[in-house]
């Protein structure tokens, strides 16, 4: 209640004073719901900007100019170049769009296998239930890089191997609160009266589970990018999955290693920045999203 | 207490068989030949049909699956755990070496920000709205969003080459005979690896302490205290650090999982030889033995932290021991 008006004042005075949520002006709250959509979209819309440009720069990102080898960023080249004369600018967007593309389709196919084992769980008796927590307990328990390492060695390595490695390995935290919000629904009050007044079950799921369940899915499946994105350039960077000649962050980083003695900054640095700058947009669409479709966390 | 320790190791322990009968599955499924993958590309494209029958036949590669881990089971449990192709050595010899670096990494990582997470985080929640408490949000939320590897090509880039306070990589300076290499090279030689870890790791811990910590300031006790007239800091150390530290605690036994993602990359970026460089190289290189030993041992280290975690819980907080007594 009030949080921005608790930022001006001393902790201890707000400590001691509450301020009733009338007082506030109402102006300011409409600014802040507009703020919330307004840098959710924003920073969706800069996302799609990246994997556009990522796209339409990926011929640039391949050619080499031996002329111009070894550059550091300058007016022609921002990020520089590398020993091959290839545009670090390029390269960085091109494998930007990569990686964020692979993350989207990881994100969402984790998601969806999170709400069915979630759904299983909670409806599916207490059998299930314990089944499929002990198997969650199971995959929290093998670290996340190890088990990106298997499945990516079982699908001999390759694009594929990583994109389903990054895909199969994202659901059990989802999983957990999935779980936990259809039990809460399904204990609720307003389903018990649904089946009192003989509703049918799947209009009991249509009509009072799904928009329970649904905000949370939606916030759960955006907060995924930044993971799957983040795993996806460290299993490249680790030597699995993508061929050199696609530009993929972790490719990038992992191919600056080698020049790192030899004094070249830019190949690492810029790469690097434009990484975590995206995933920090994810974080913004994520959190701003959970504002506005979750009533309990808006006043935050 | 001696069941409730009981009933937590037998759970400790169906859930690493489960680890290794996934670890094992999932490395049979791979196409990568191990037996193209030991003699080399150049030796099998020359070999004789025959030979290449024999060969098949004295790794077993006919014998199903589960015969396969049967027998690797029962040499396991025996202390054999098969010898890794690619370090051409016992992979109990490689393990064991490599996961004392390991844990030692982990250890200073995970000690260091645990303790620097806690601390900042109970000074931004006690001073929120302050510049301390933005700059120490700033940091967790760009943090969070930083991947360790690239962290670690940074320090290397700036405290290695550029300045040469620390050496580029492995674990004792090259050249040096084991026997002559000194605690202080180890030292010199885990700072920017375990600086990376801690720096990473300190994130999620802060954040966490400090909204507790807000929560705590809020909560009655602490306002009758400073009612009392007791100060802020005062109030924080006699009332405050016990709930805090309790949480803190949970938390960071349950990121050793990701500590331990992190050290694979940071000793990737460092050349330092620990399992997660080992585990890089045995899926690169198709060491099926030596893959599915670290399988096993990661997540030892992950299900051992629980344990530990779960354990101190019953100790520190007898309501919970009691819980667990009357449920199981």
């Amino acid at each position: 209640m009030g949080k921005w008006n608790s930022a001006a004042l001393h902790p201890r005075e707000t400590q001691f004073m509450s301020i009733p949520v009338l007082h506030v002006p109402l102006r300011r709250r409409v600014t802040n719901r507009k703020v919330t959509v307004a840098s959710c979209i924003g920073a969706a819309v800069l996302l799609a900007i990246v994997v556009v440009a990522g796209q339409l720069l990926a011929g640039q990102a391949v050619t080499a100019d031996f002329s111009a080898k070894s550059l550091m960023p300058s007016a022609d080249h921002l990020f520089g170049t590398d020993w091959m004369g290839r545009d670090m600018l390029a390269r960085t967007f091109a494998g930007l769009s990569t990686s964020v593309l692979i993350g989207l389709l990881a994100a969402c196919v984790s998601a969806l296998i999170a709400l069915a084992i979630a759904a299983i769980a909670a409806l599916g008796g207490k059998r299930a239930d314990a089944v499929v927590t002990w198997f969650v307990d199971l995959f929290m328990g093998i670290p996340h890089i190890v088990m990106l390492i298997l499945i990516s060695y079982a699908l001999g390595k390759g694009v594929v191997g990583v994109t389903v490695a990054v895909s199969l390995t994202h659901w059990p935290s989802l999983t957990r609160v999935l779980r936990a919000e259809i039990l809460q629904c399904r204990e609720s009050q307003f389903v018990a009266h649904a089946q009192k007044l003989g509703q049918s079950r799947l209009r009991i799921a249509l009509t009072h589970m799904v928009p329970y369940v649904l905000p949370q899915f939606i916030v759960g499946l955006v907060l995924l990018f930044p993971h799957a994105i983040m795993h996806e350039a460290a299993i490249t960077f680790l030597g699995f999955g993508l061929p050199p000649d696609i530009p993929a962050i972790g490719i990038i980083l992992s191919e600056s290693m080698s020049y790192l003695s030899a004094g070249m900054w830019w190949l690492a640095l810029f790469p690097g920045l434009a990484l975590v700058l995206t995933v920090m947009l994810f974080d913004v669409v994520g959190s701003n999203l959970r504002r506005i479709l979750d009533p309990h966390s808006s006043q935050e | 207490m001696a069941r409730f320790i009981l009933k937590h190791i037998v759970r400790l322990a169906l859930l690493l068989f489960a680890v290794s009968v996934i670890a094992f599955l999932l490395i049979s499924l791979s196409p990568v030949d191990p037996v193209q993958a030991n003699v080399g590309q150049a030796a099998w494209t020359s070999m004789s049909e025959a030979k290449r029958a024999q060969l098949a036949e004295y790794w077993g590669v006919d014998v199903p699956i589960w015969q396969r881990y049967v027998n690797w089971l029962t040499s396991t449990l025996q202390g054999d755990l098969g010898t890794s192709l690619r370090y051409n050595a016992p992979v109990a010899d490689v393990i064991s070496w490599r996961a004392g670096n390991t844990l030692l990494l982990m250890a200073v990582a995970w000690v260091v920000s645990g303790v620097l997470g806690f601390t900042l985080g109970i000074v931004a929640g006690v001073k929120r709205g302050s510049i301390v408490d933005k700059v120490v949000k700033a940091y967790c939320f760009v943090l969070a969003a930083t991947p360790t590897f690239w962290l670690g090509l940074l320090f290397l880039m700036v405290f290695a080459v550029a300045l040469g306070w620390f050496p580029i990589g492995f674990s004792t300076p090259i050249g040096k005979a084991a026997a002559d290499v000194t605690l202080l090279d180890v030292a010199h030689h885990m700072v920017l690896p375990a600086i990376t870890l801690s720096v990473v790791g300190v994130a999620q811990i802060a954040l966490h302490t400090r909204e507790k910590t807000i929560d705590v300031m809020e909560s009655d006790y602490v306002r009758f205290a400073r009612a009392r007239g007791m100060g802020t800091w005062e109030a924080v150390r006699r009332h405050g650090l016990r709930n805090l530290a309790l949480p803190a605690i949970t938390l960071q036994f349950a990121s050793i999982s990701e500590i331990f993602g992190g050290s694979v990359l940071v000793e990737q970026v460092f050349s330092y030889p620990g399992l997660g460089q080992a585990a890089v190289t045995a899926a690169l290189g198709g060491d099926a033995a030596l893959l599915v030993a670290i399988a096993v041992v990661s997540s030892a280290f992950v299900f051992g932290g629980n344990l530990v975690a779960n354990i101190l819980y019953g100790m520190i907080d007898p309501r919970i021991r009691r819980g667990e007594a009357a449920r199981g």
